[in-house]
């Protein structure tokens, strides 16, 4: 991806998360952030910490809200917030195919 | 075959063998739901709203209970409160609470054949007597058919409770609203030399199916219920009936008949809980079954849609910015496929800047249902027209447009992540190279037009077992009602897998106490994750095969080898053993074999077509001929090349029906004016030329067999490409769908007097 290598060495790689456009409004307008975590659920939490409320739009009882689609590298995942990600992984929040929306 | 990366050396596979199923449906012995009858069995009948929105002020039973042969009657008091929630079952979402009230009206009648009451009676005339006598008060509202009047400041509110999450605690009408955004919109419309704008508007369509949807129900003594239905999905009739009724998954019992058409519109529920609630009151089967009429006022046809787009591109052919504006009608529920139309219009593109904003709009018209590629068709008429467009600008040919700016593997998709392999450009290349193409179109009012359309298609749960018969025959059991002869395919997969030939392989669908769960038949989905489900429970069939063989032999089983349908030891000590010889030995070395199998199906390849259509357009009447048409689409690995190119004619088809004449037809009071095959009218045999199709193999690395979805993306391109034919044929440029002949003469009426007005001036 290239990301790793314009990275000062001394910082770990982290998953970057791409945030859907009508959530932007949680993180200041900011499209792309990286996100510490191994799973979706440290994803999802990590990123509520850092940008209150965000969370509560993903969830729903614990787990990603059945609206939602989690792509992890290109491929729709099929875990919900027990799938597990990558220091370089791509995550990106979509509507799922039957709608709902993000 | 214009491109193939599938590389497999298959014996099986790529074959076109008759369908197992083929027999019983030309002879007449295959069961379809209306078929089923049972001794005592009742008949039941549904009363429909006439009015398009109405508050329901009371129901009185009393007289047609008294009516002789009058079993029970139903309302919506017999429904149990369903969740307020969403979830997905295939391509639509469903919430539990809308379904139920789509199932039984509850307190406002919400379009035209809205169901009030069901009555089970001794005959069919008995209970539709009996509906006459049902006395319904309705006070009656001013209708809401469009997503314009649906939108007005002060429109009438279809449900007191529907809110979105940016109009705050106000209530709507707009259940959703999705957007897509990237780049920067304005930079990139500056840097356009040719910038087009357009409105689009597109008619209600129905899926057409020549079966209607039927059920029967029969509910126990000890609360175990079983239901016979036509159906996509077994297993989502079982749960979403469930959820309607009140009652545990595991007390319903769903048979999937034969059936005859679904293409989306049989993936949700609407007679099915009211035979068991019927069959519950009386102690009898019940059957219904819906009139034609009944079809086309109260199933789920797809949405009309409202789309502005406003593209542009630089003079050398690069599209730059492109912004669109989409709302479709989700019927009397939210739940329009508007969210995949805005994911899916500029999909087959590399758009650096672009802004899309959809919403999804209630309307007093029967709630929507799944449509192969649901809300894309409608997105690639507003989207592949502006493109023909901007290539006539641009002095470029439409296809070499379309390739230029065309997404690869790589290339991000709109909503963000990149594609994976896909096949787009080598579609447009086989169109380029069809000998359609290459001909040339002579005489006057005739036009050629192509267009592009891209799908998902869906993944999801499915099981598999396959059986190892005592001959060494077998079969393979999977949960997917086969509405486009997925059964061939399954038994291809299993005979590719143990070297079998495929007639000792009976495919079967099975009920659902008698499989794993299995996610919907839609989605373009089977042939590739049931398929999945098929190859790996193959796999573990051959697994267990070398396990008995090294028995047998007095080997390791890492000392057998399985390949071309024998069992080999390594090294050749023994002489090979074939599956039969092997079969008779099965009880002394542990019993049948069982192999089985259960996917969440990751992997995904995605759908793109590319249609060309010749057409003559008749200047007096505006009456639309297809000449030819030829559609390239890839479907990965094509198992069995002759049903996926069934799948690319049938959408096809499909696609120029929606094109030319099909249309919901209200009148002002929201009454629905043209229920019947008469006047909703799709094309038959008559109107079509043979469907010329090139099937792409561009292996999907997410499956094992390359396979994708193939059922879909056929329909996408066109309504596209006829608008852009019927363009070059008299030169206007249809907005509107049907192009009929009242809409294309009015066109071409205005578009003459501004020519020769434009002449005269000069």
């Amino acid at each position: 991806m290239g990301r790793a290598n314009a990275r000062p060495p001394f910082v770990f790689a982290m998953p970057t998360v791409v945030i859907p456009a009508l959530l932007r409004k949680f993180t200041g307008g900011l499209e792309r952030v990286e996100i510490p975590g191994k799973s979706i659920r440290e994803l999802v939490r990590h990123l509520g910490e850092q940008f209150p409320g965000i969370d509560q739009q993903l969830l729903e009882d614990g787990d990603i809200r059945p609206s939602i689609a989690v792509s992890i590298d290109g491929e729709i995942a099929t875990g919900g917030v027990l799938d597990s990600v990558s220091e370089n992984s791509e995550v990106h929040f979509i509507p799922a195919l039957g709608g709902g929306g993000v | 075959m214009a491109a193939s990366t599938t590389t497999g050396n298959f014996k099986v596979i790529g074959t076109r063998p008759i369908r197992h199923d083929g027999v019983d449906k030309v002879t007449g012995r295959a069961k379809y739901g209306a078929d089923y009858a049972f001794p005592g069995m009742l008949h039941g009948k549904v009363l429909r709203s006439p009015h398009a929105h109405a508050n329901i002020k009371s129901i009185k039973i009393d007289k047609a209970l008294k009516l002789p042969g009058v079993k029970a009657i139903v309302t919506s008091k017999d429904l149990p409160q369903a969740e307020n929630k969403i979830e997905q079952a295939g391509e639509m979402a469903i919430n539990p609470m809308y379904l139920s009230m789509n199932i039984l009206a509850h307190d406002k009648a919400l379009y035209d054949g809205h169901a009030i009451a069901a009555v089970a009676a001794t005959s069919p005339h008995i209970a539709e007597e009996a509906l006459r006598l049902i006395e319904v008060e309705y006070e009656v509202l001013p209708p809401v058919m469009t997503v314009d009047v649906a939108t007005k400041p002060g429109a009438p509110i279809l449900l007191k409770d529907l809110r979105n999450k940016e109009e705050g605690d106000k209530p709507t009408n707009v259940a959703q609203h999705y957007q897509f955004k990237r780049g920067d919109l304005e930079a990139g419309f500056k840097s356009a030399d040719y910038v087009i704008e357009r409105e689009f508007n597109t008619a209600m369509v129905h899926q057409g199916y020549i079966e209607p949807h039927n059920a029967v129900g029969i509910y126990n003594s000890d609360g175990q219920a079983t239901i016979y239905c036509s159906t996509q999905g077994a297993f989502d009739v079982r749960s979403l009936s469930a959820q309607v009724l009140g009652m545990p998954v595991g007390h319903i019992k769903v048979v999937p008949a034969e059936i005859g058409g679904g293409f989306g519109g049989k993936t949700t529920i609407y007679l099915e809980p009211l035979s068991v609630l019927l069959s519950k009151k009386t102690g009898a089967p019940v059957k219904l079954v819906m009139s034609r009429s009944e079809v086309l006022r109260a199933s789920g046809p797809t949405s009309g849609s409202k789309i502005k787009v406003k593209m542009g591109a630089t003079k050398d052919g690069k599209l730059v910015a492109a912004e669109i504006w989409m709302a479709y009608e989700a019927g009397a529920f939210p739940g329009s496929p508007v969210g995949a139309g805005a994911m899916c219009i500029i999909a087959p593109y590399t758009i650096e800047n672009f802004r899309i904003d959809a919403y999804d709009v209630v309307v007093n018209r029967p709630k929507t249902a799944a449509y192969r590629a649901p809300g894309a068709t409608n997105a690639a008429f507003a989207s592949e027209t502006i493109i023909d467009e901007l290539a006539e600008k641009c002095g470029i040919d439409p296809l070499d447009f379309r390739i230029k700016n065309g997404v690869k593997e790589g290339a991000a998709q709109v909503v963000g992540p990149p594609f994976k392999r896909i096949g787009f450009i080598q579609t447009c290349e086989a169109i380029r190279n069809s000998p359609h193409y290459k001909s040339k179109l002579t005489g006057k009012f005739r036009g050629r037009g192509v267009a592009s359309g891209f799908w998902f298609n869906a993944g999801m749960q499915s099981s598999a077992t396959v059986n190892i018969h005592t001959d060494g025959t077998a079969s393979v059991v999977t949960g997917s009602p086969d509405i486009g002869g997925s059964r061939a395919s399954m038994a291809m997969i299993t005979a590719e897998v143990l070297g079998l030939p495929v007639t000792d392989v009976r495919p079967i669908t099975a009920d659902t106490d008698s499989i794993g769960h299995t996610d919907v038949t839609g989605g373009s989905r089977v042939t590739f994750a049931t398929g999945m489900a098929v190859y790996e429970a193959a796999k573990d069939a051959e697994r267990q095969l070398i396990e008995r063989a090294a028995k047998v032999w007095e080997k390791k089983p890492d000392e057998v080898e399985f390949r071309d349908g024998m069992l080999h030891a390594k090294g050749n000590s023994v002489p090979p053993m074939s599956i039969k010889q092997l079969a008779p030995r099965f009880p002394r070395t542990g019993g049948p074999i069982t192999g089985r199998a259960s996917v969440n199906a990751r992997g995904v390849g995605p759908g793109f077509a590319t249609t060309c259509v010749d057409v003559e357009v008749d200047p007096d009447t505006g009456k639309v001929q297809i000449l030819r048409c030829t559609v390239a689409q890839d479907a990965g690995k094509a198992i069995h090349p002759s049903y996926v190119e069934g799948q690319m004619q049938g959408g096809t088809a499909q696609g120029i029906g929606w094109a030319l004449n099909e249309e919901y037809f209200y009148d002002d009071k929201g009454t629905l004016r043209n229920s019947g095959f008469l006047d909703y009218r799709m094309p038959t045999c008559l109107d079509l030329p043979m469907i010329e199709t090139i099937v792409v193999e561009e292996a999907n690395p997410g499956h094992p067999l390359g396979v994708r979805g193939v059922g879909e993306v056929s329909i996408v391109p066109p309504v596209a490409a006829v608008a852009n034919a019927i363009y070059r044929a008299v030169g206007v440029r249809m907005t509107e769908t049907p192009m009929s002949p009242p809409k294309l003469l009015k066109a071409m009426l205005k578009h003459r007097g501004s020519t020769q007005h434009s002449a005269a001036a000069d």
